[in-house]
């Protein structure tokens, strides 16, 4: 139970409210390194959660035409300043449910840990996801997190995911996803990342739409300072008939950071569309001078720009 | 004396001098209307006023309210009571248009603000000012940011442009609120309407003021032609109007 309550006071302490765990009306699933703390189902919503010393093994299921009126807590993360947590994760939205997902990844005193996420991400015709998933990480910079994910998104389907790593230290980070989207389904991938000291970012997103009248959108914001890194690659694959694709990157570099940017793209039907844009460097400075001609310093400025575009 | 007293400014791009000796004052609480065509130097005038970078003059002095303010950054001018409503404002993710009413002034209420411009605070303030906002739509969120400043000098660059024409009566009652307000105004502006409410008017060609005096004089010698076009290249100085600087 004090695994829990820490890792609790941790999520209380970023904003959220810790009796969401305690709500019979909310599903969660809490975990610390690879032991399940607690989990519960709902009525429409089945947690199964398997503990092995390499991994925890989980499946999710959102029963058939299902509408969960409160989104899933997960929280998951380590406690102790080192540790590994590896979670191979399915997900499985059946036809017409509609649910949301709160993942809350919570390393604040990991000096030197690791976590995996492998997760296959099922959702059905007519199923509707959001995924939101936000990480803190503490002041050390010593965490690897690795995301893994493949999610086939099913014919009328949708599915938005929302990545944010803005507090603390970064460590390296290696996302790795792969979207495969069906007729007439909607996938939209936002990321947003602050890299500072000597963080390494790579980040690597691949829509493909497969299915006529298939949409996708990758959109990244990350910025970097001091000596942090960042490799962004989005990738959108147009493969039928009325398919649209857009990647939308943005960087913002300061100090000694680098970054670097790579869109690829690929049409395979005469009737699809894909664009892209990507803008990487400082600050704008026509936005820096708007704000300086408001009364804010460089620095304010700064970080007004930079937080707004990660916000 | 004037807030503001520009003396022999000169800035330039290469070889080629874009303001030319350059000499302009401008009021206590006066609406001073800036006419002239494209490439004329008339937004140029406004990005060396607010000191932004790589709008440094080779010479000259600008006094604002008798201080040299030369060395001063950006954000020290706007410090002193200098601002610019942009003829194209910048866009901002993830900053809600309250939140971007409300800068660089502590306890405002930004209803009163959007109010002024037409705009409803209720649908606005929650909006971000990003690309979701039509340009009228952003251009009415930079004057009222700037009218919530209460500046000293309100350089407005171009504040009707892609505003529709029916609303231009609002945008002149903004325009005066900065007056009523203690403000000193720069307008820079194409539309002679709202050029005619000012105070006086100069007239900017290839770089230099040619003219200054009332600003119905100086809009019809405008209108005449007095300075074609002014790409340093073909341009017609009026000798025809006094100066009254």
């Amino acid at each position: 139970m004090r695994e829990l309550k820490v890792l609790t006071n941790t999520f209380a302490s970023m904003g959220g409210d810790p009796e969401v765990f305690d709500d019979t009306h909310i599903a969660h699933m809490a975990a610390n390194g690879h032991r399940v703390l607690s989990h519960r189902d709902v009525p429409g919503v089945k947690i199964q959660a398997e503990e092995t010393s390499e991994a925890i093994i989980s499946t999710i299921t959102v029963a058939r035409g299902m509408h969960i009126q409160f989104p899933i807590h997960l929280c998951i993360g380590i406690i102790e300043p080192r540790g590994i947590q590896r979670i191979q994760t399915q997900l499985i939205v059946e036809e017409d449910a509609s649910v949301g997902f709160l993942a809350h990844c919570l390393f604040p005193n990991v000096e030197s840990g690791e976590h995996r996420m492998e997760a296959v991400i099922e959702i059905q015709p007519g199923a509707r996801v959001k995924y939101l998933e936000s990480h803190y990480q503490g002041p050390y910079g010593g965490m690897t997190v690795v995301p893994q994910a493949l999610v086939k998104v099913g014919r009328a389907a949708r599915y938005v995911s929302d990545f944010n790593l803005t507090t603390g230290r970064v460590g390296k980070l290696a996302i790795d996803y792969v979207i495969q989207v069906e007729e007439d389904a909607v996938a939209e991938l936002t990321a947003k990342v602050f890299g500072r000291g000597n963080d390494e970012i790579t980040i690597k997103e691949k829509i493909e739409l497969n299915g006529e009248n298939a949409k996708g959108l990758i959109k990244t914001r990350v910025a970097v300072e001091h000596e942090a890194k960042a490799e962004l690659t989005g990738i959108m694959e147009a493969h039928a008939k009325g398919t649209r694709g857009h990647v939308d990157c943005r960087e913002i570099v300061k100090d000694h950071a680098v970054a670097s940017a790579v869109p690829i793209v690929k049409v395979t039907h005469p009737l699809a569309k894909v664009t892209h844009e990507a803008a990487i460097g400082a600050v704008d400075q026509k936005e820096l001078e708007t704000l300086m001609a408001h009364g804010l310093d460089p620095e304010q400025a700064t970080e007004l720009i930079v937080s707004g575009m990660l916000q | 004396m004037s807030l503001v007293e520009i003396k022999k400014l000169t800035f330039e791009v290469g070889q080629t001098k874009i303001l030319d000796d350059l000499n302009l004052t401008i009021g206590f609480q006066e609406i001073h209307a800036l006419l002239g065509a494209n490439g004329s130097g008339k937004s140029t005038l406004a990005y060396v006023l607010m000191g932004f970078e790589g709008y440094r003059p080779s010479s000259g002095e600008i006094l604002f309210d008798g201080e040299d303010i030369g060395s001063l950054q950006t954000y020290e001018r706007a410090q002193h009571g200098m601002t610019l409503a942009w003829q194209e404002p910048a866009r901002f993710e993830g900053i809600t248009v309250d939140q971007y009413v409300r800068l660089g002034r502590d306890g405002i209420d930004p209803r009163v603000y959007l109010r002024a411009v037409g705009l409803s605070p209720e649908a606005y303030a929650p909006r971000m000012v990003d690309k979701s906002l039509s340009g009228g739509e952003r251009k009415r969120i930079e004057l009222a940011s700037v009218l919530a400043l209460k500046p000293r000098l309100a350089i407005l660059d171009e504040p009707a442009s892609g505003i529709d024409m029916l609303s231009v009566q609002e945008i002149i009652a903004v325009i005066r609120a900065f007056r009523d307000e203690g403000a000193s105004v720069l307008l820079i502006t194409h539309v002679e309407t709202i050029g005619l409410i000012a105070d006086r008017a100069s007239q900017l060609c290839a770089g230099k003021i040619i003219a200054t005096g009332d600003p119905k004089e100086i809009a019809d010698q405008y209108k005449k032609g007095s300075c074609v076009r002014c790409d340093g290249q073909t341009c017609l100085p009026s000798v025809s109007v006094m100066t009254n600087n």
